[in-house]
């Protein structure tokens, strides 16, 4: 059976759709209402209060946590300044993607890394020649999103550092109504956000004193179907979803480095040795075979498609993550949609995908396949820029 | 001064804009002139008091097509839309009735009323999609010409929506109905429940000065059934930062593509020699030359007030002239401390969407009897909105605005429409008087008032005799006789000299497609 997060009290009361799934073993909220939508118009109208406890947490301390930390992920975090926090990835032998999460410098010498899976016992494999601690602290603290337009107005109402001051990626450790934190302008919906981290005992005033803070301001608890469509809006991949970890892949195929994901940003290359440098070094060189890329799907196309039954474009109502086949014009088969929304901000239907490198060029026409009247048709979809949706407020 | 454009609009409405938009975007050098200090007309956002961004006017989307959406990349420019979710009609005794999105809530609702009605209208919404789906053939292209009015053509020009699948006739039979019905006749032959039919039926008489029971008003009906949101026929939404935010986005657009766009500049005549146009006179004596003049407001003010009679035929001004404004709708708009609260009713969700004061069908056509006499009814219809509950932005944090959307407040008052100013505040009190009938406290909670009577619409904002439409949504005024018979394709009969407003063809409505379909026809025309 899951278990109940530090929130469960305050979010069981509000979740009257009684919609829940499990995630890292905790229940979880997908949407509080009967639809996710007001819960998404919330994210990006005023401010979102979703629940991310779930998030596997590691502390790690010691003189040598920067050296260790730049030999598990694929950044050189001994650059990471206290009080910043950074997006990174972890790889294999074989530099292919284990991971991802933010990695947090909270003091001298200790760091916080977030993960979807469980990594314990990966980290402790590495750090055996480094002064370092782990500690899964994945259980103790709570965690809170708090992401919006409005979400910086409702910290400021209870929090005691200054809120002006913590910019995008920064993490400062303050007083929230009193109860000892971290509050780190992070997030998973590409919008002005933040993230709200505290030991368990101390959940449910800071869901208190936020809802109460936030309620001048719009503030709504949001689900995990809302924080989808935000996310996918925001470019972001998915472990399990998008990629599938190195540690769980049955065949090779499967597997993806962080190139193949559009990552490459987050490899720091030319430094001291780090797990999978060897192979992303020479995929740098002769350059992947995929890549990832976002696709806008004509919705104009779409709408002929359903009009040749005499139907409205039925839409899934949520994000959906059922992979789809994407094609050349040719109709060849040249990889996949592996998660896509209708964009109700950018009124867009959007996806995910990852597609052999000759056509991941922005502005390349692909094809994707529709099902309409449960019949199979396909449409142009054509490669875009992401984040899809990336407003000025996210690092103002 | 003098810059010769390729085009001038008049009026910055949100079908100007429009219109100016793709004509730039076709690469044509195109000036708009706008009267007021903002963009928007009658889709405009102002901060009237400190903190507080009013939608002055129109206060809700859902006509707005999609297509213009996607041709001007509107999303980049600002357009956010959030969907308004429930319908709510309050009631002095009890819990009043609430419509949700989901079928099975709404359900529960209206089986307090009537468990029949509660089956038939999952029913009646499937009916209504169907038609809506088959009418949106008729707002997304010029209207037919036929050259007969006999209503039969209007039949055989419906037919030929392709829209018509199968059951055909039934569907004909259907749409002849909705022709010819009132909104109440129409509804009864579905319902049974008086308290689930009365706010339906509201939507028959928005922006006209008929009854719920006056013949003709079922069609006004599918019109607003015709909203769109996302490609899905649903309700309506609410613009962020107030409905101003789409004609802003429609400004930006046209910046965008390279159109100049000029406030506080009010036309005062077109310019024409020789039958034709050559530019625009400003209020301040500056004349500006352009080959093309389009006129983003109402026929009346571009015929008898821009061109003047002695430009065109007696048959043609015969015409204009008899076209109808009558308007009959007045807007209230509160800023307030707190939420309103509701008898019965806990929380705030079944405030996200519009709450109408339409307790029973006797009431709506009560307030139509007096205002058949010239006066404001004296327990009007009103359709309210709260805003801030979605767009927290339009507030100071904490605080809320009430968009109160009125009938009746008829223009002609029996004393005249002058008359109106002074009688600004008694309308403004009985409004509020209705709605905090309903809601205890809601006087208390308030911080300010604007009232806007049918005579501030044509003053302040060029709405001749108020009528929110730019002219009646009446069938006689609809498709090809809007403006008026062979002149309904954004074509006058001066030359050069077009028209793009809602006055044309398919009308009233945050909908953009008379500026559209007018940008298409002028650019299909190639005389620019
Ligand atoms: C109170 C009210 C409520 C409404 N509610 C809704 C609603 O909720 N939803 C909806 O879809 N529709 C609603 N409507 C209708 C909708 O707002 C209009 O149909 C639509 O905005 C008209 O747009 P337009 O561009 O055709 O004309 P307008 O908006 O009328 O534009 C005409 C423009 O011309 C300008 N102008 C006038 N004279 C001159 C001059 N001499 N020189 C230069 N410029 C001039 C005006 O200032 C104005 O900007 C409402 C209207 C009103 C009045």
């Amino acid at each position: 059976m899951p278990i109940p997060t530090p929130f469960h009290s305050r979010t069981s009361k509000l979740c009257y759709s009684n919609h829940w799934k499990a995630w890292a073993g905790y229940y979880t909220v997908c949407s509080y209402g009967i639809s996710h939508e007001p819960e998404y118009l919330a994210i990006r109208h005023a401010a979102g209060l979703i629940d991310v406890t779930p998030l596997f947490k590691y502390e790690i301390h010691g003189p040598d946590a920067a050296e260790f930390l730049a030999r598990a992920t694929v950044k050189d975090v001994r650059r990471l300044k206290l009080g910043r926090v950074t997006y990174l990835v972890w790889c294999d032998d074989e530099g292919k993607v284990v991971d991802d999460g933010t990695l947090s410098c909270l003091d001298e010498g200790y760091f916080r890394l977030t993960a979807a899976e469980p990594m314990l016992s990966w980290l402790d494999r590495l750090s055996h020649s480094y002064d370092v601690r782990i500690e899964d602290s994945s259980d103790r603290i709570a965690v809170l999103s708090l992401q919006g337009p409005t979400s910086r107005d409702i910290l400021k109402q209870a929090v005691d550092a200054d809120m002006d001051a913590l910019r995008f990626f920064g993490v400062v450790r303050c007083r929230i109504d009193g109860i000892d934190g971290w509050v780190s302008r992070t997030g998973y919906t590409g919008d002005l956000g933040y993230e709200i981290w505290v030991g368990n005992d101390d959940a449910e005033r800071l869901y208190d004193t936020l809802m109460a803070a936030g309620a001048p301001y719009g503030i709504r608890a949001a689900g995990l179907d809302a924080m989808d469509v935000t996310r996918i809006e925001a470019g972001f991949i998915m472990n399990g979803v998008d990629y599938f970890s190195a540690h769980h892949c049955l065949t090779e195929e499967r597997k993806t480095s962080p190139y193949e994901l559009g990552l490459g940003w987050t490899v720091q290359l030319d430094r001291e040795p780090f797990v999978g440098q060897t192979a992303l070094k020479k995929e740098k060189e002769q350059g992947s075979e995929r890549l990832f890329v976002g696709l806008d799907i004509d919705w104009a196309e779409v709408e002929a498609v359903f009009d040749l039954y005499g139907l409205p474009p039925e839409l899934p109502g949520s994000a959906w993550r059922d992979g789809r086949p994407v094609y050349d014009e040719n109709g060849q088969w040249i990889g996949q949609a592996t998660s896509g929304v209708w964009s109700p901000t950018l009124k867009q239907n959007l996806a995910l995908a990852q597609v052999e490198a000759p056509f991941a060029k922005v502005g390349t026409r692909l094809r994707i396949e529709v099902t309409a009247e449960y019949r199979r048709h396909q449409v142009t979809a054509t490669v875009v820029e992401t984040p899809f949706f990336n407003p000025p407020r996210k690092r103002s | 001064m003098s810059k010769r454009y390729d085009a001038i609009v008049v009026g910055a409405g949100h079908n100007g804009l429009i219109c100016a938009a793709y004509l730039a975007k076709a690469g044509h050098k195109v000036l708009v002139l706008e009267r007021r200090h903002v963009v928007g007309g009658a889709a405009v956002s102002e901060e009237i008091f400190p903190g507080f961004t009013f939608s002055v006017l129109s206060y809700v989307v859902s006509l707005f097509r999609p297509s213009i959406i996607r041709d001007l990349e509107l999303p980049r420019h600002g357009y956010e839309v959030l969907p308004l979710e429930t319908s709510f009609t309050p009631h002095h005794d009890g819990p009043g009735l609430c419509r949700w999105p989901e079928e099975g809530l709404s359900r529960r609702e209206i089986s307090r009323f009537s468990a029949k009605d509660a089956e038939v209208y999952p029913e009646f919404s499937l009916t209504m999609t169907k038609m809506a789906r088959f009418a949106r053939n008729i707002i997304d292209s010029e209207a037919p010409d036929p050259t007969s009015f006999d209503p039969r053509e209007l039949m055989t020009m419906l037919r030929l929506g392709k829209a018509l699948r199968g059951d055909g006739n039934a569907f004909l039979d259907m749409q002849a109905k909705l022709m010819t019905m009132s909104a109440v006749d129409f509804l009864d032959r579905w319902f049974e429940s008086d308290v689930l039919k009365a706010p339906m039926s509201c939507s028959g008489i928005i922006g006209t000065f008929l009854g719920v029971r006056s013949p003709g008003t079922a069609y006004v009906l599918l019109h607003h059934y015709m909203g769109e949101i996302d490609g899905a026929f649903r309700s309506w939404g609410l613009s962020k930062g107030g409905t101003g935010g789409i004609s802003v986005a429609c400004a930006n657009a046209a910046k965008s593509y390279g159109a100049e766009v000029r406030t506080e500049a009010p036309v005062d005549k077109i310019l024409i020699k020789n039958g034709r146009t050559t530019g625009v006179v400003l209020r301040d004596g500056d004349e500006i030359e352009a080959n093309m003049v389009i006129s983003g407001c109402d026929p009346r003010l571009t015929f008898m007030g821009f061109v003047g009679e002695e430009h065109l035929d007696g048959d043609f001004v015969q015409r204009i002239k008899q076209y109808k404004f009558r308007g009959s709708s007045g807007k209230v708009n509160l800023a307030v401390d707190r939420l309103p609260t509701f008898r019965d009713r806990e929380g705030s969700e079944f405030l996200r969407g519009d709450i109408a004061i339409a307790p029973s069908i006797d009431y709506l056509e009560r307030a139509y009897d007096e205002a058949k006499y010239g006066t404001f009814s004296r327990r009007p219809y009103i359709n309210v909105v709260i805003p801030t509950l979605m767009d927290p932005s339009v507030a100071p944090p904490g605080k809320h605005i009430i968009s109160m959307f009125v009938q009746y407040a008829p223009y002609n008052l029996k004393e005249g429409p002058e008359k109106w100013p002074e009688k600004r505040e008694a309308f403004g009190d009985t409004v509020v008087d209705t709605l905090a009938e309903y809601c205890p406290g809601l006087k208390e909670s308030i911080l300010h008032r604007q009232v806007i009577t049918p005579w501030d619409m044509e003053q302040e904002f060029g709405l001749t005799e108020g009528n929110i439409f730019q002219g009646e949504l009446s069938l006689e005024q609809l498709l090809f006789q809007r403006p008026a018979a062979g002149w309904s394709r954004y074509r006058t009969p001066v030359k050069n000299l077009w028209m793009c407003g809602s006055g044309t063809h398919p009308g009233g409505g945050i909908m953009g497609s008379s500026g559209q379909l007018a940008a298409k026809a002028i650019l299909e025309a190639g005389e620019l």
